[in-house]
């Protein structure tokens, strides 16, 4: 969890990701943003997320992602 | 046929039932738009508008583009402004411009006169309630020249004030010629428009609807974060053409979106603003059968100036050309030497230059030069800033920027805008932007006591989502070169420190 609070706080330092819950719905990623959290948690987590995967449900705050990124990586193994 | 406004009546015609826009709240026809923008055109002449700059600022919607024509009709031209902009240049554009009018809807009205507006703050809606009247928008259209201007649109500007550019009525007529004809448009296509409203790449989309029928589909700000909800809306909406930004579509190819759906429809995928990867265009070729363009041009001629229809594989890390100019358009590249080169810095010449920037004789006349290959009578052209070159197979590449603009997430930008903006905060002293190519990354390098977040918080409240930082580095003093400026380069890598 804390390395993908430390990707999170590098693209946006001034949000509070441990509570955020509107990441997405609150406009505090932006549109292109995305691609490049992906890139990003892709390459640390060795994992591949499926596009159907990106909305905003996983993506709106720091612990529904990070749980999308354990069961990727539970399914992977 | 002197404006635009005539192929809207024309379509209003031959297709009054036709779906024109289709945005998240309705669907206007030709014909709606057409009674919308006399509407609107009437009540602005009822208040004594005419032949002045009135701000429209809307949500983004098919509402939002009648209202522009509403503005034509008042023989005015239209300065866009959305939300996302920001109130730094919301004010920049206030200052510069001082509208006595505006166009505005619910979500504008706070923002506005926050940002110091003055003027009369006219709502769509009401103006729509008022009655037509005939005689006022004869009388407009007749004293329209197709020279007068028809829009401000605003770009990025080094020293932190945004430039506006003056577009004129027979370069938007031009351009709607040469954009369909290289689009192919017609009135079965349905386009699938990405670009904001306050930016003249929206120009794409409502030429060709006003020049062949076309419907215009606004596709959500929000989508371009999901890329398989985007796909699905292009498919329910039967998309055939999209003209976006680079990213827009890296969205889609870079996170194997064509693993879950592929877009259906497409006929015409066309790209520009930013350098396109060789990798992710053959994505999207081996995924979606469609006519692939390389557009580029820059704002102050009007839309696009040359294209490149892809014919062939590139390489990763090969240059997609830009191509060829558009008809009744000449670019050509001047060497150091003031010469005509193979190699050089991009002029642009023709109709579709427009008329400078507003109130702002200093930088239009830096950039609205004399063509340096005639001597023999006054011939106004624009130097783009850009280089360029010729290729073995005679088309035109684009090489990158002589100077510190750069392009990102699909918007021009001028680094000294960010820095401008970074030292009006508290607790920054001196400031310094840079762009790491390679990552393409926004960074901020600055001395002073701020906190990291309270300057990214002031930064928010102040530009548009485009310019803010992504990484940002305080230090003791900024690096210099030998003469004495900030070295940007030196100051990119202290950001990774």
């Amino acid at each position: 969890m804390e390395q993908l609070l430390d990707i999170l706080r590098d693209l946006h330092p001034e949000t509070d990701f441990e509570t955020e819950t509107r990441l997405v719905d609150g406009g505090i990623l932006a549109s292109f943003d995305i691609v490049m959290l992906i890139t990003r948690i892709e390459e640390a987590f060795d994992v591949v997320i499926p596009a159907k995967d990106i909305v905003p449900e996983h993506f709106n705050s720091a612990k529904a992602l990070y749980a999308l990124i354990t069961k990727i990586a539970e399914q992977d193994d | 046929m002197k404006t635009a406004l005539e192929l809207l009546n024309q379509q209003a015609q031959i297709r009054p039932d036709r779906p024109m826009f289709t945005d998240e709240t309705e669907t206007l026809t030709f014909s709606d738009v057409a009674a919308r923008s006399d509407r609107l055109g009437s009540a602005l002449v009822r208040r004594g508008a005419s032949r002045e700059p009135v701000l429209v600022f809307m949500k983004r919607s098919g509402a939002m583009i009648a209202a522009f024509f509403g503005v034509w009709k008042a023989n005015c031209f239209y300065v866009p402004v959305d939300a996302e902009m920001g109130e730094a240049r919301i004010r920049s554009i206030l200052d510069r411009v001082r509208p006595r009018f505006a166009i505005t809807d619910d979500s504008a009205n706070t923002l506005l006169s926050a940002c110091g507006f003055t003027g009369d703050a006219l709502d769509a809606e009401s103006l729509l309630k008022e009655p037509v009247d005939p005689a006022a928008l004869e009388t407009a259209a007749k004293s329209l020249l197709d020279s007068d201007p028809a829009y401000l649109v605003f770009t990025s500007g080094s020293t932190g004030a945004p430039k506006g550019v003056v577009g004129v009525h027979r370069a938007v007529l031009d351009y709607a010629d040469q954009i369909t004809k290289t689009l192919r448009a017609d009135e079965t296509d349905v386009f699938g428009m990405q670009a904001p409203l306050y930016v003249d790449a929206c120009l794409k989309e409502i030429l060709s609807a006003l020049k062949c029928g076309s419907g215009v589909v606004l596709v959500p700000k929000r989508l371009f974060m999901t890329p398989v909800p985007l796909v699905e809306f292009l498919n329910a909406h039967r998309i055939t053409a999209l003209c976006w930004v680079v990213p827009a579509l890296t969205l889609i190819s870079a996170l194997h979106t064509f693993d879950a759906v592929v877009p259906a429809f497409l006929r015409t995928v066309a790209f520009g603003s930013e350098v396109m990867p060789p990798k992710q265009l053959r994505i999207w070729r081996e995924h979606v059968n469609a006519r692939y363009l390389n557009l580029y041009g820059p704002t102050e001629c009007t839309g696009m100036s040359c294209f490149y229809e892809v014919d062939r594989d590139f390489p990763d890390g090969a240059r997609i050309p830009i191509g060829h100019a558009f008809d009744n358009t000449e670019i050509f590249l001047i060497d150091e030497n003031g010469k005509r080169a193979s190699e050089g810095e991009i002029y642009i010449r023709g109709t579709a230059v427009c008329h400078g920037y507003y109130r702002d004789p200093e930088r239009t006349k830096a950039a609205f030069v004399q063509n340096p290959l005639n001597s023999d009578y006054p011939e106004t052209l624009y130097r783009t800033g850009d280089l360029g070159r010729i290729n073995e197979r005679g088309e035109l590449e684009f090489l990158g920027r002589r100077d510190d603009q750069i392009k990102h997430m699909g918007h021009r930008i001028e680094l000294g805008e960010l820095e401008a903006a970074a030292r009006t905060v508290d607790g920054v002293n001196a400031a310094c932007a840079v762009f790491d190519r390679e990552k393409s990354l926004l960074g901020l390098v600055y001395t002073g006591a701020a906190e990291r977040s309270a300057l990214l918080l002031a930064l928010r409240a102040k530009l548009p989502e485009y310019l803010l930082p992504k990484r940002t580095a305080q230090v003791k003093s900024l690096p210099l070169t030998e003469n004495g400026k900030t070295d940007r380069k030196a100051a990119t890598l202290l950001l990774y420190r």
